[in-house]
Protein backbone atom coordinates (compact mmCIF):
# COMPACT_ATOMS: atom_id res chain seq x y z
CA UNK A 1 0.00 0.00 0.00
CA UNK A 2 1.41 3.52 0.72
CA UNK A 3 2.47 5.07 -2.43
CA UNK A 4 3.89 1.97 -4.35
CA UNK A 5 5.75 1.44 -7.32
CA UNK A 6 4.45 4.21 -9.02
CA UNK A 7 5.68 7.43 -7.48
CA UNK A 8 8.90 6.04 -9.42
CA UNK A 9 7.32 6.75 -13.16
CA UNK A 10 6.70 10.63 -14.10
CA UNK A 11 3.27 10.38 -13.60
CA UNK A 12 1.41 12.90 -10.80
CA UNK A 13 0.22 11.45 -7.56
CA UNK A 14 -3.61 12.56 -8.11
CA UNK A 15 -5.09 14.02 -11.37
CA UNK A 16 -8.67 15.68 -12.01
CA UNK A 17 -9.60 15.39 -15.26
CA UNK A 18 -12.46 18.33 -16.09
CA UNK A 19 -14.28 17.34 -12.78
CA UNK A 20 -17.51 18.75 -12.08
CA UNK A 21 -19.37 17.91 -9.33
CA UNK A 22 -23.65 18.71 -9.39
CA UNK A 23 -25.83 18.62 -5.72
CA UNK A 24 -28.93 19.37 -5.32
CA UNK A 25 -30.66 21.67 -3.80
CA UNK A 26 -33.27 21.44 -0.67
CA UNK A 27 -35.72 23.72 -3.39
CA UNK A 28 -34.83 20.52 -6.44
CA UNK A 29 -32.84 22.29 -8.54
CA UNK A 30 -29.62 20.90 -9.36
CA UNK A 31 -26.51 23.61 -8.17
CA UNK A 32 -23.14 23.14 -9.56
CA UNK A 33 -20.31 23.46 -7.19
CA UNK A 34 -17.20 22.88 -9.38
CA UNK A 35 -17.18 22.64 -12.96
CA UNK A 36 -14.32 21.48 -15.34
CA UNK A 37 -11.35 21.06 -12.97
CA UNK A 38 -8.34 19.85 -14.53
CA UNK A 39 -5.60 19.40 -11.81
CA UNK A 40 -2.73 17.13 -11.89
CA UNK A 41 -0.52 17.18 -8.92
CA UNK A 42 2.77 15.97 -9.39
CA UNK A 43 3.90 13.17 -6.48
CA UNK A 44 5.92 15.26 -4.23
CA UNK A 45 4.68 18.42 -4.67
CA UNK A 46 3.17 20.64 -2.30
CA UNK A 47 -0.18 22.01 -4.01
CA UNK A 48 -2.39 24.80 -2.32
CA UNK A 49 -5.49 25.49 -3.04
CA UNK A 50 -7.46 28.76 -2.13
CA UNK A 51 -11.13 30.53 -3.13
CA UNK A 52 -13.81 32.42 -1.93
CA UNK A 53 -15.59 30.74 0.74
CA UNK A 54 -18.02 28.32 -0.63
CA UNK A 55 -16.88 28.02 -3.80
CA UNK A 56 -16.21 23.87 -3.53
CA UNK A 57 -12.87 23.61 -2.00
CA UNK A 58 -14.12 21.01 0.38
CA UNK A 59 -16.35 19.37 -2.27
CA UNK A 60 -12.93 19.35 -4.34
CA UNK A 61 -10.89 17.33 -1.58
CA UNK A 62 -14.35 14.92 -1.03
CA UNK A 63 -13.81 14.28 -4.74
CA UNK A 64 -10.38 13.81 -4.41
CA UNK A 65 -10.45 11.73 -1.10
CA UNK A 66 -12.93 9.32 -3.27
CA UNK A 67 -15.74 10.31 -0.68
CA UNK A 68 -17.73 11.86 -3.66
CA UNK A 69 -18.53 10.48 -6.63
CA UNK A 70 -17.93 13.12 -9.57
CA UNK A 71 -20.87 13.95 -11.52
CA UNK A 72 -18.60 14.06 -14.68
CA UNK A 73 -14.74 13.65 -15.05
CA UNK A 74 -12.50 11.33 -14.07
CA UNK A 75 -10.21 10.73 -10.54
CA UNK A 76 -7.02 9.50 -11.23
CA UNK A 77 -4.50 8.49 -8.34
CA UNK A 78 -0.76 7.16 -9.62
CA UNK A 79 -2.34 7.13 -13.07
CA UNK A 80 -4.96 4.62 -11.91
CA UNK A 81 -8.69 5.41 -11.99
CA UNK A 82 -10.49 6.02 -8.66
CA UNK A 83 -12.79 3.90 -7.37
CA UNK A 84 -14.60 4.16 -4.12
CA UNK A 85 -12.14 5.53 -1.24
CA UNK A 86 -8.92 6.83 -2.20
CA UNK A 87 -6.27 4.28 -0.45
CA UNK A 88 -3.36 6.57 -1.03
CA UNK A 89 -4.88 9.23 0.83
CA UNK A 90 -5.10 10.49 4.53
CA UNK A 91 -7.85 13.36 4.44
CA UNK A 92 -8.22 16.16 7.67
CA UNK A 93 -11.77 17.09 7.28
CA UNK A 94 -12.34 20.68 7.93
CA UNK A 95 -14.85 19.78 10.55
CA UNK A 96 -14.06 18.33 14.03
CA UNK A 97 -13.74 14.63 13.36
CA UNK A 98 -12.39 13.04 16.43
CA UNK A 99 -14.16 10.28 17.96
CA UNK A 100 -15.75 11.82 21.11
CA UNK A 101 -15.22 8.02 22.62
CA UNK A 102 -12.04 7.76 22.43
CA UNK A 103 -9.66 9.41 24.75
CA UNK A 104 -7.03 11.63 23.07
CA UNK A 105 -4.60 8.60 22.47
CA UNK A 106 -6.78 6.09 20.96
CA UNK A 107 -7.79 8.72 18.58
CA UNK A 108 -4.37 9.21 17.52
CA UNK A 109 -4.08 5.37 17.66
CA UNK A 110 -6.93 4.82 15.74
CA UNK A 111 -5.33 4.23 11.99
CA UNK A 112 -2.90 1.77 13.67
CA UNK A 113 -5.58 -0.26 15.60
CA UNK A 114 -7.78 -0.29 12.15
CA UNK A 115 -4.82 -1.97 10.42
CA UNK A 116 -4.50 -4.45 13.34
CA UNK A 117 -1.12 -3.18 15.23
CA UNK A 118 -0.72 -4.51 18.43
CA UNK A 119 -1.75 -2.63 21.42
CA UNK A 120 1.60 -1.46 22.96
CA UNK A 121 2.58 -0.33 19.67
CA UNK A 122 -0.28 1.69 18.88
CA UNK A 123 0.19 3.80 21.78
CA UNK A 124 4.06 3.97 21.94
CA UNK A 125 3.69 5.40 18.64
CA UNK A 126 0.70 7.65 19.23
CA UNK A 127 2.28 9.07 22.35
CA UNK A 128 5.71 9.59 20.20
CA UNK A 129 3.23 11.98 17.70
CA UNK A 130 1.14 13.41 20.71
CA UNK A 131 4.82 14.67 21.99
CA UNK A 132 5.25 15.73 18.21
CA UNK A 133 2.25 18.32 18.51
CA UNK A 134 2.56 19.52 22.15
CA UNK A 135 0.14 17.54 23.56
CA UNK A 136 1.93 14.70 26.07
CA UNK A 137 0.33 15.73 29.18
CA UNK A 138 -3.10 15.16 27.46
CA UNK A 139 -3.21 11.61 26.41
CA UNK A 140 -5.68 10.34 28.37
CA UNK A 141 -8.06 13.14 28.10
CA UNK A 142 -11.25 12.67 25.96
CA UNK A 143 -11.97 15.43 22.81
CA UNK A 144 -14.96 17.33 24.81
CA UNK A 145 -12.28 18.30 27.55
CA UNK A 146 -10.00 19.87 24.81
CA UNK A 147 -9.81 23.26 23.16
CA UNK A 148 -10.75 23.86 19.62
CA UNK A 149 -7.08 24.13 18.72
CA UNK A 150 -5.84 21.23 20.80
CA UNK A 151 -8.55 19.28 19.38
CA UNK A 152 -6.85 20.02 15.48
CA UNK A 153 -3.71 19.11 16.87
CA UNK A 154 -4.85 15.55 17.57
CA UNK A 155 -6.57 15.11 14.50
CA UNK A 156 -3.35 15.92 12.77
CA UNK A 157 -1.46 13.48 14.62
CA UNK A 158 -4.45 10.76 14.44
CA UNK A 159 -3.44 11.61 10.18
CA UNK A 160 0.43 11.85 10.28
CA UNK A 161 0.52 8.50 12.36
CA UNK A 162 -0.46 6.58 9.32
CA UNK A 163 1.83 7.34 6.46
CA UNK A 164 0.34 7.27 3.06
CA UNK A 165 1.52 9.28 -0.14
CA UNK A 166 -1.08 12.04 -0.41
CA UNK A 167 -2.12 14.08 2.44
CA UNK A 168 -5.67 16.00 1.86
CA UNK A 169 -5.80 18.79 4.22
CA UNK A 170 -8.90 21.18 4.59
CA UNK A 171 -8.69 24.49 6.03
CA UNK A 172 -6.45 22.14 9.05
CA UNK A 173 -5.12 25.03 10.62
CA UNK A 174 -7.43 28.14 10.70
CA UNK A 175 -8.71 27.59 13.92
CA UNK A 176 -5.32 27.71 16.04
CA UNK A 177 -3.66 30.60 16.89
CA UNK A 178 -0.88 32.53 15.62
CA UNK A 179 2.15 30.84 16.86
CA UNK A 180 0.74 27.17 17.26
CA UNK A 181 -0.75 27.65 13.93
CA UNK A 182 3.23 28.85 12.91
CA UNK A 183 4.36 25.83 14.89
CA UNK A 184 1.97 23.30 13.30
CA UNK A 185 2.91 24.88 9.98
CA UNK A 186 6.22 24.30 10.47
CA UNK A 187 5.60 21.10 11.64
CA UNK A 188 3.67 19.65 8.31
CA UNK A 189 6.78 21.76 5.95
CA UNK A 190 9.17 19.41 8.26
CA UNK A 191 7.12 16.02 7.67
CA UNK A 192 6.50 16.47 3.91
CA UNK A 193 10.30 16.99 3.46
CA UNK A 194 10.93 13.52 5.50
CA UNK A 195 10.91 10.48 2.52
CA UNK A 196 8.70 7.67 4.01
CA UNK A 197 10.11 4.71 5.77
CA UNK A 198 8.00 2.59 3.50
CA UNK A 199 9.64 4.38 0.25
CA UNK A 200 12.94 3.39 1.24
CA UNK A 201 11.85 -0.37 1.78
CA UNK A 202 10.44 0.02 -1.55
CA UNK A 203 13.24 1.03 -3.00
CA UNK A 204 15.49 -1.75 -0.96
CA UNK A 205 14.30 -4.33 -3.96
CA UNK A 206 14.92 -1.80 -6.99
CA UNK A 207 18.86 -0.66 -6.00
CA UNK A 208 18.79 1.58 -9.40
CA UNK A 209 15.66 3.26 -8.57
CA UNK A 210 16.84 3.63 -4.59
CA UNK A 211 20.01 5.79 -6.21
CA UNK A 212 17.87 7.92 -8.39
CA UNK A 213 14.77 9.04 -6.66
CA UNK A 214 14.17 7.27 -3.36
CA UNK A 215 16.15 10.13 -1.45
CA UNK A 216 14.12 12.95 -3.42
CA UNK A 217 10.62 11.54 -2.10
CA UNK A 218 8.25 13.95 -0.27
CA UNK A 219 4.69 13.24 0.22
CA UNK A 220 2.25 14.93 -1.73
CA UNK A 221 -0.18 17.49 -0.16
CA UNK A 222 -3.61 18.95 -1.36
CA UNK A 223 -3.76 22.28 1.36
CA UNK A 224 -6.98 23.96 1.17
CA UNK A 225 -6.54 27.39 2.77
CA UNK A 226 -8.85 30.33 2.78
CA UNK A 227 -6.00 32.20 3.74
CA UNK A 228 -3.41 33.36 0.89
CA UNK A 229 -0.58 34.24 3.15
CA UNK A 230 -0.46 30.81 4.19
CA UNK A 231 -0.62 28.79 1.15
CA UNK A 232 1.88 31.17 -0.38
CA UNK A 233 4.08 30.53 2.45
CA UNK A 234 3.75 26.67 2.40
CA UNK A 235 3.73 25.31 -1.01
CA UNK A 236 4.84 25.05 -4.32
CA UNK A 237 2.10 25.99 -6.45
CA UNK A 238 -1.12 27.73 -5.72
CA UNK A 239 -4.43 27.48 -7.50
CA UNK A 240 -7.19 30.25 -7.21
CA UNK A 241 -11.24 28.63 -7.48
CA UNK A 242 -13.48 30.91 -8.91
CA UNK A 243 -16.50 32.08 -6.75
CA UNK A 244 -19.52 29.39 -6.98
CA UNK A 245 -21.49 28.15 -8.59
CA UNK A 246 -19.46 26.42 -11.56
CA UNK A 247 -16.11 27.21 -10.04
CA UNK A 248 -13.15 26.55 -12.03
CA UNK A 249 -9.95 27.14 -11.92
CA UNK A 250 -9.16 30.61 -12.20
CA UNK A 251 -5.34 30.75 -11.89
CA UNK A 252 -2.07 28.42 -11.07
CA UNK A 253 0.78 30.49 -9.97
CA UNK A 254 4.13 28.66 -9.22
CA UNK A 255 5.88 29.54 -5.60
CA UNK A 256 9.67 29.24 -6.34
CA UNK A 257 10.42 30.77 -2.78
CA UNK A 258 14.08 28.31 -1.43
CA UNK A 259 13.51 25.46 0.84
CA UNK A 260 13.68 24.98 3.64
CA UNK A 261 11.82 28.19 4.10
CA UNK A 262 11.61 30.08 7.73
CA UNK A 263 8.30 31.00 8.53
CA UNK A 264 9.04 33.17 10.94
CA UNK A 265 11.01 35.74 8.57
CA UNK A 266 9.80 34.75 5.15
CA UNK A 267 6.45 37.21 5.27
CA UNK A 268 8.53 39.81 5.36
CA UNK A 269 10.74 39.21 2.29
CA UNK A 270 10.19 41.03 -1.32
CA UNK A 271 9.87 38.23 -2.94
CA UNK A 272 6.88 36.84 -0.66
CA UNK A 273 5.49 40.25 -1.03
CA UNK A 274 5.10 40.35 -4.74
CA UNK A 275 3.98 36.94 -5.00
CA UNK A 276 1.28 37.70 -2.31
CA UNK A 277 0.02 40.92 -4.62
CA UNK A 278 0.12 39.24 -8.28
CA UNK A 279 -2.08 36.18 -6.53
CA UNK A 280 -4.30 38.63 -4.27
CA UNK A 281 -4.93 40.51 -7.64
CA UNK A 282 -6.97 37.55 -8.95
CA UNK A 283 -8.13 35.95 -5.43
CA UNK A 284 -9.77 39.47 -4.81
CA UNK A 285 -12.27 39.84 -7.77
CA UNK A 286 -12.95 36.02 -6.91
CA UNK A 287 -14.11 37.52 -2.86
CA UNK A 288 -15.82 40.39 -4.24
CA UNK A 289 -17.77 38.20 -6.62
CA UNK A 290 -19.02 36.11 -4.29
CA UNK A 291 -19.80 38.77 -1.63
CA UNK A 292 -22.24 40.18 -4.20
CA UNK A 293 -23.82 37.05 -5.02
CA UNK A 294 -24.21 36.38 -0.87
CA UNK B 1 13.18 33.34 39.99
CA UNK B 2 11.83 33.10 43.62
CA UNK B 3 9.36 35.59 43.32
CA UNK B 4 8.18 33.58 40.43
CA UNK B 5 7.82 30.54 41.89
CA UNK B 6 5.98 31.93 44.82
CA UNK B 7 3.37 34.10 42.93
CA UNK B 8 2.38 30.38 41.00
CA UNK B 9 2.27 28.58 44.18
CA UNK B 10 -0.24 31.09 45.32
CA UNK B 11 -2.19 30.50 42.25
CA UNK B 12 -2.13 26.97 42.33
CA UNK B 13 -3.58 27.66 45.93
CA UNK B 14 -6.59 29.81 44.85
CA UNK B 15 -7.61 27.82 41.98
CA UNK B 16 -7.26 24.18 44.23
CA UNK B 17 -9.16 26.15 46.70
CA UNK B 18 -12.04 27.31 44.36
CA UNK B 19 -12.28 24.16 42.82
CA UNK B 20 -12.66 22.36 46.51
CA UNK B 21 -15.28 25.15 47.13
CA UNK B 22 -16.97 23.87 43.96
CA UNK B 23 -16.66 20.31 44.97
CA UNK B 24 -18.68 20.99 48.75
CA UNK B 25 -21.16 22.95 47.07
CA UNK B 26 -21.98 20.04 44.65
CA UNK B 27 -22.31 17.88 47.80
CA UNK B 28 -23.82 20.44 49.75
CA UNK B 29 -26.86 20.41 47.02
CA UNK B 30 -26.79 16.99 46.63
CA UNK B 31 -27.68 16.53 50.29
CA UNK B 32 -30.35 19.04 50.11
CA UNK B 33 -32.02 17.24 47.47
CA UNK B 34 -31.90 14.09 49.39
CA UNK B 35 -33.46 15.74 52.84
CA UNK B 36 -36.23 17.47 50.17
CA UNK B 37 -37.06 13.80 49.02
CA UNK B 38 -36.85 12.78 52.62
CA UNK B 39 -39.25 15.17 53.61
CA UNK B 40 -41.63 14.67 50.94
CA UNK B 41 -42.08 11.13 51.46
CA UNK B 42 -42.61 11.52 55.09
CA UNK B 43 -45.41 14.44 54.82
CA UNK B 44 -47.40 12.05 52.22
CA UNK B 45 -46.77 9.01 54.79
CA UNK B 46 -47.91 11.20 57.54
CA UNK B 47 -51.01 12.95 55.95
CA UNK B 48 -52.01 9.52 54.60
CA UNK B 49 -52.08 8.19 57.87
CA UNK B 50 -53.38 11.05 59.53
CA UNK B 51 -55.98 11.10 57.38
CA UNK B 52 -56.88 7.79 57.60
CA UNK B 53 -56.82 8.22 61.68
CA UNK B 54 -59.41 11.18 61.79
CA UNK B 55 -61.53 8.58 59.58
CA UNK B 56 -61.68 10.89 56.66
CA UNK B 57 -60.10 7.87 54.66
CA UNK B 58 -61.83 4.46 54.70
CA UNK B 59 -58.63 1.86 55.32
CA UNK B 60 -60.62 -0.71 54.43
CA UNK B 61 -60.13 0.93 50.31
CA UNK B 62 -56.54 2.29 50.89
CA UNK B 63 -54.74 0.77 54.16
CA UNK B 64 -52.58 2.84 55.88
CA UNK B 65 -49.07 3.33 55.75
CA UNK B 66 -48.40 1.57 59.54
CA UNK B 67 -50.03 -1.51 58.16
CA UNK B 68 -48.42 -1.67 54.89
CA UNK B 69 -44.83 -1.63 56.81
CA UNK B 70 -46.15 -3.84 59.26
CA UNK B 71 -46.91 -6.09 56.14
CA UNK B 72 -43.57 -5.75 54.62
CA UNK B 73 -41.99 -6.62 57.63
CA UNK B 74 -43.72 -9.54 58.27
CA UNK B 75 -43.00 -10.61 54.71
CA UNK B 76 -39.46 -10.38 55.34
CA UNK B 77 -39.37 -11.90 58.66
CA UNK B 78 -40.92 -15.30 57.87
CA UNK B 79 -39.17 -15.29 54.13
CA UNK B 80 -42.23 -15.68 51.97
CA UNK B 81 -41.41 -12.37 50.42
CA UNK B 82 -37.85 -13.55 48.75
CA UNK B 83 -39.13 -16.78 46.75
CA UNK B 84 -41.69 -14.25 44.93
CA UNK B 85 -39.33 -11.16 44.39
CA UNK B 86 -36.78 -13.52 43.05
CA UNK B 87 -39.32 -14.97 40.08
CA UNK B 88 -40.31 -11.37 39.17
CA UNK B 89 -36.93 -10.12 39.45
CA UNK B 90 -35.32 -13.49 36.68
CA UNK B 91 -38.76 -12.47 34.33
CA UNK B 92 -38.03 -8.94 34.22
CA UNK B 93 -33.96 -9.44 33.64
CA UNK B 94 -34.66 -12.05 31.17
CA UNK B 95 -37.10 -9.62 29.45
CA UNK B 96 -34.84 -6.92 29.38
CA UNK B 97 -32.18 -8.84 27.96
CA UNK B 98 -33.93 -11.06 25.40
CA UNK B 99 -36.19 -7.67 24.39
CA UNK B 100 -32.97 -5.38 24.32
CA UNK B 101 -30.24 -8.33 21.84
CA UNK B 102 -33.41 -8.55 19.58
CA UNK B 103 -34.24 -4.74 19.71
CA UNK B 104 -30.88 -3.89 19.30
CA UNK B 105 -29.87 -6.56 16.99
CA UNK B 106 -33.26 -5.44 14.55
CA UNK B 107 -32.40 -1.66 15.14
CA UNK B 108 -28.95 -1.69 13.57
CA UNK B 109 -30.05 -4.21 10.47
CA UNK B 110 -32.89 -1.60 10.12
CA UNK B 111 -30.70 1.44 10.19
CA UNK B 112 -27.82 -0.21 8.03
CA UNK B 113 -30.39 -1.38 4.80
CA UNK B 114 -33.06 0.93 4.55
CA UNK B 115 -34.83 -1.14 1.75
CA UNK B 116 -35.82 -3.30 4.54
CA UNK B 117 -36.34 -0.56 6.93
CA UNK B 118 -39.03 0.40 4.61
CA UNK B 119 -40.48 -3.09 3.73
CA UNK B 120 -41.17 -3.75 7.42
CA UNK B 121 -42.18 -0.10 8.65
CA UNK B 122 -45.85 -0.39 8.79
CA UNK B 123 -45.56 -4.03 10.14
CA UNK B 124 -43.16 -3.09 12.51
CA UNK B 125 -46.03 -0.25 13.21
CA UNK B 126 -49.05 -3.16 13.51
CA UNK B 127 -46.87 -4.96 16.23
CA UNK B 128 -46.05 -1.95 18.59
CA UNK B 129 -49.77 -0.62 18.69
CA UNK B 130 -51.32 -4.27 20.22
CA UNK B 131 -52.42 -3.51 23.11
CA UNK B 132 -50.20 -6.16 25.51
CA UNK B 133 -52.69 -6.80 28.17
CA UNK B 134 -54.42 -8.75 25.24
CA UNK B 135 -51.09 -10.15 24.44
CA UNK B 136 -50.70 -11.97 27.92
CA UNK B 137 -53.60 -14.56 27.53
CA UNK B 138 -52.10 -15.58 24.49
CA UNK B 139 -48.88 -16.14 25.54
CA UNK B 140 -50.14 -18.37 28.75
CA UNK B 141 -51.67 -20.39 26.00
CA UNK B 142 -48.49 -20.64 24.33
CA UNK B 143 -45.68 -20.90 27.18
CA UNK B 144 -47.54 -21.88 29.59
CA UNK B 145 -48.09 -20.91 33.74
CA UNK B 146 -43.89 -20.49 34.36
CA UNK B 147 -41.52 -17.76 33.36
CA UNK B 148 -41.84 -17.90 30.08
CA UNK B 149 -45.00 -16.26 29.31
CA UNK B 150 -44.15 -13.51 31.36
CA UNK B 151 -41.01 -13.18 29.79
CA UNK B 152 -42.51 -12.64 26.15
CA UNK B 153 -44.39 -10.30 27.59
CA UNK B 154 -41.71 -8.12 29.01
CA UNK B 155 -39.66 -8.64 25.75
CA UNK B 156 -42.93 -7.25 23.83
CA UNK B 157 -42.64 -4.22 25.52
CA UNK B 158 -38.83 -3.97 25.86
CA UNK B 159 -37.98 -5.06 22.40
CA UNK B 160 -39.60 -1.93 20.81
CA UNK B 161 -38.00 0.58 22.76
CA UNK B 162 -34.70 -0.69 22.09
CA UNK B 163 -35.30 -1.20 18.52
CA UNK B 164 -36.18 2.57 18.17
CA UNK B 165 -33.73 3.75 19.83
CA UNK B 166 -31.12 1.52 18.36
CA UNK B 167 -32.19 2.95 14.95
CA UNK B 168 -32.58 6.43 15.75
CA UNK B 169 -28.75 5.90 17.20
CA UNK B 170 -27.38 4.27 14.37
CA UNK B 171 -28.74 6.96 11.75
CA UNK B 172 -27.66 9.98 13.91
CA UNK B 173 -24.67 9.18 13.80
CA UNK B 174 -21.91 11.53 12.22
CA UNK B 175 -21.51 11.59 8.73
CA UNK B 176 -18.27 13.47 9.53
CA UNK B 177 -16.83 10.54 11.80
CA UNK B 178 -18.06 7.66 9.17
CA UNK B 179 -16.18 9.54 7.04
CA UNK B 180 -13.08 10.21 8.83
CA UNK B 181 -13.03 6.25 10.64
CA UNK B 182 -13.63 4.66 6.93
CA UNK B 183 -10.84 7.44 5.42
CA UNK B 184 -8.48 6.00 8.32
CA UNK B 185 -9.23 2.54 6.89
CA UNK B 186 -12.34 1.28 8.32
CA UNK B 187 -13.83 -1.67 7.27
CA UNK B 188 -17.52 -2.01 7.09
CA UNK B 189 -17.19 -4.07 10.41
CA UNK B 190 -14.92 -1.53 12.28
CA UNK B 191 -17.03 1.09 11.03
CA UNK B 192 -19.45 -0.44 12.99
CA UNK B 193 -17.51 -1.53 15.93
CA UNK B 194 -15.69 2.00 16.32
CA UNK B 195 -18.62 4.34 15.54
CA UNK B 196 -22.16 3.30 15.04
CA UNK B 197 -22.29 1.29 17.85
CA UNK B 198 -20.56 3.91 20.36
CA UNK B 199 -23.27 6.29 18.97
CA UNK B 200 -26.05 4.12 19.39
CA UNK B 201 -24.97 3.30 23.08
CA UNK B 202 -26.24 6.59 23.96
CA UNK B 203 -29.35 6.56 22.79
CA UNK B 204 -29.78 2.75 24.06
CA UNK B 205 -28.49 3.97 27.25
CA UNK B 206 -30.83 6.82 27.53
CA UNK B 207 -33.32 4.36 26.91
CA UNK B 208 -32.24 1.44 29.30
CA UNK B 209 -34.47 3.48 32.29
CA UNK B 210 -37.67 2.86 30.24
CA UNK B 211 -36.79 -0.47 29.20
CA UNK B 212 -36.11 -1.65 32.83
CA UNK B 213 -39.43 -0.27 33.79
CA UNK B 214 -41.59 -2.07 30.70
CA UNK B 215 -39.65 -5.18 31.77
CA UNK B 216 -41.23 -5.38 35.36
CA UNK B 217 -44.76 -3.82 34.15
CA UNK B 218 -44.23 -6.81 31.58
CA UNK B 219 -43.15 -9.73 33.82
CA UNK B 220 -45.63 -8.22 36.81
CA UNK B 221 -48.88 -8.11 34.66
CA UNK B 222 -48.37 -11.80 33.14
CA UNK B 223 -47.85 -12.79 36.87
CA UNK B 224 -50.85 -11.10 37.38
CA UNK B 225 -53.08 -12.53 34.71
CA UNK B 226 -51.79 -15.89 35.41
CA UNK B 227 -49.66 -17.65 37.40
CA UNK B 228 -48.64 -19.19 40.92
CA UNK B 229 -45.06 -17.49 42.07
CA UNK B 230 -44.02 -13.48 41.94
CA UNK B 231 -44.79 -10.14 43.07
CA UNK B 232 -47.98 -9.58 40.50
CA UNK B 233 -49.19 -12.92 41.76
CA UNK B 234 -49.11 -11.41 45.55
CA UNK B 235 -50.81 -8.91 43.86
CA UNK B 236 -53.59 -10.24 42.54
CA UNK B 237 -53.94 -12.66 45.36
CA UNK B 238 -54.73 -9.79 48.02
CA UNK B 239 -56.64 -8.20 45.97
CA UNK B 240 -59.04 -11.53 45.44
CA UNK B 241 -59.41 -11.22 49.00
CA UNK B 242 -59.99 -7.74 49.17
CA UNK B 243 -56.58 -7.16 50.89
CA UNK B 244 -55.75 -3.82 50.34
CA UNK B 245 -52.95 -3.59 52.75
CA UNK B 246 -51.31 -7.00 50.71
CA UNK B 247 -51.79 -4.93 47.33
CA UNK B 248 -50.44 -1.68 48.85
CA UNK B 249 -47.71 -3.34 50.31
CA UNK B 250 -46.80 -5.43 46.55
CA UNK B 251 -46.61 -2.20 45.11
CA UNK B 252 -44.59 -0.77 47.84
CA UNK B 253 -41.92 -3.47 47.48
CA UNK B 254 -42.06 -3.10 43.65
CA UNK B 255 -41.40 0.55 43.27
CA UNK B 256 -38.97 -0.03 45.72
CA UNK B 257 -36.86 -2.47 43.99
CA UNK B 258 -37.63 0.08 40.56
CA UNK B 259 -35.60 2.57 42.31
CA UNK B 260 -32.84 0.59 43.69
CA UNK B 261 -32.48 -0.95 40.34
CA UNK B 262 -32.25 2.37 38.22
CA UNK B 263 -29.73 3.99 40.78
CA UNK B 264 -27.29 1.10 39.95
CA UNK B 265 -28.44 1.48 35.71
CA UNK B 266 -27.45 5.38 36.51
CA UNK B 267 -24.20 3.92 37.87
CA UNK B 268 -23.31 1.60 35.08
CA UNK B 269 -24.46 4.59 32.24
CA UNK B 270 -22.38 7.49 33.87
CA UNK B 271 -19.09 5.22 33.36
CA UNK B 272 -19.79 3.84 29.68
CA UNK B 273 -20.62 7.46 29.05
CA UNK B 274 -17.97 9.01 31.26
CA UNK B 275 -16.49 10.46 28.07
CA UNK B 276 -19.87 12.61 27.81
CA UNK B 277 -19.72 14.20 31.21
CA UNK B 278 -17.25 17.26 30.39
CA UNK B 279 -19.43 17.87 27.64
CA UNK B 280 -22.08 21.06 27.36
N1 LIG C 1 -23.98 17.71 0.24
C1 LIG C 1 -24.31 18.86 -0.35
N2 LIG C 1 -25.57 19.06 -0.80
C2 LIG C 1 -25.90 20.22 -1.40
N3 LIG C 1 -25.05 21.24 -1.62
C3 LIG C 1 -23.78 21.10 -1.20
C4 LIG C 1 -23.34 19.91 -0.55
N4 LIG C 1 -22.03 20.06 -0.25
C5 LIG C 1 -21.67 21.28 -0.69
N5 LIG C 1 -22.71 21.91 -1.27
C6 LIG C 1 -22.69 23.24 -1.89
O1 LIG C 1 -21.56 23.31 -2.72
C7 LIG C 1 -20.92 24.58 -2.58
C8 LIG C 1 -19.47 24.38 -2.22
O2 LIG C 1 -19.36 23.89 -0.90
P1 LIG C 1 -17.96 23.60 -0.23
O3 LIG C 1 -17.19 22.69 -1.12
O4 LIG C 1 -18.20 23.12 1.15
O5 LIG C 1 -17.29 25.05 -0.22
P2 LIG C 1 -15.95 25.55 0.47
O6 LIG C 1 -15.29 24.39 1.12
O7 LIG C 1 -15.16 26.16 -0.62
O8 LIG C 1 -16.33 26.60 1.47
C9 LIG C 1 -21.70 25.35 -1.55
O9 LIG C 1 -22.54 26.27 -2.21
C10 LIG C 1 -22.52 24.31 -0.84
O10 LIG C 1 -23.75 24.84 -0.46
MG1 LIG D 1 -14.89 24.05 3.07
Amino acid sequence: MGVGPHAYKEMPALELDRVCRDFVTPAGRTYRAIEDISLAVEAGAFVAIVGPSGCGKSTLLNVAAGLLPPSSGRVRVDGVDLVGLNRRATYMFQQDALLPWKTVRDNVALGLTLAGVARAESHARADAWLARVGLTAFTAHYPAQLSGGMRKRVTMAQNWIIDRGLMLMDEPFSALDVHTRQRMESELLALWDEATAELAENAENNHALRAQRAPRFKRTVLFVTHDLEEAIALADEVVVLSAGPASRIVARHPVTLDRPRDLMELRTTTAFVDLYRALWAVLREEVVKSQRHA
Amino acid sequence: MRKNGEKSEVGSLKSADRSDFRLQASRFRRASVVAWQILVGVVALALWQGLVSLKLLDPFFVSRPSDIARRIATWIASGTLWPHLIVTLEESLLGLVVGAALGIALGFVFARSPMVARVFDPYIKMLNAIPRVVLAPLFLLWFGLGIWSKVALAVTLVFFVMFFSTYQGVRDASQVLIDNVRMLGATERQLVRHVLVPSALTWIFSSLHTSLGFAMVGAVVGEYLGSTRGLGYVISQAEGTFDTTGVFAGMTILGVVVVIVSAAVTRLERWLLRWKRDER
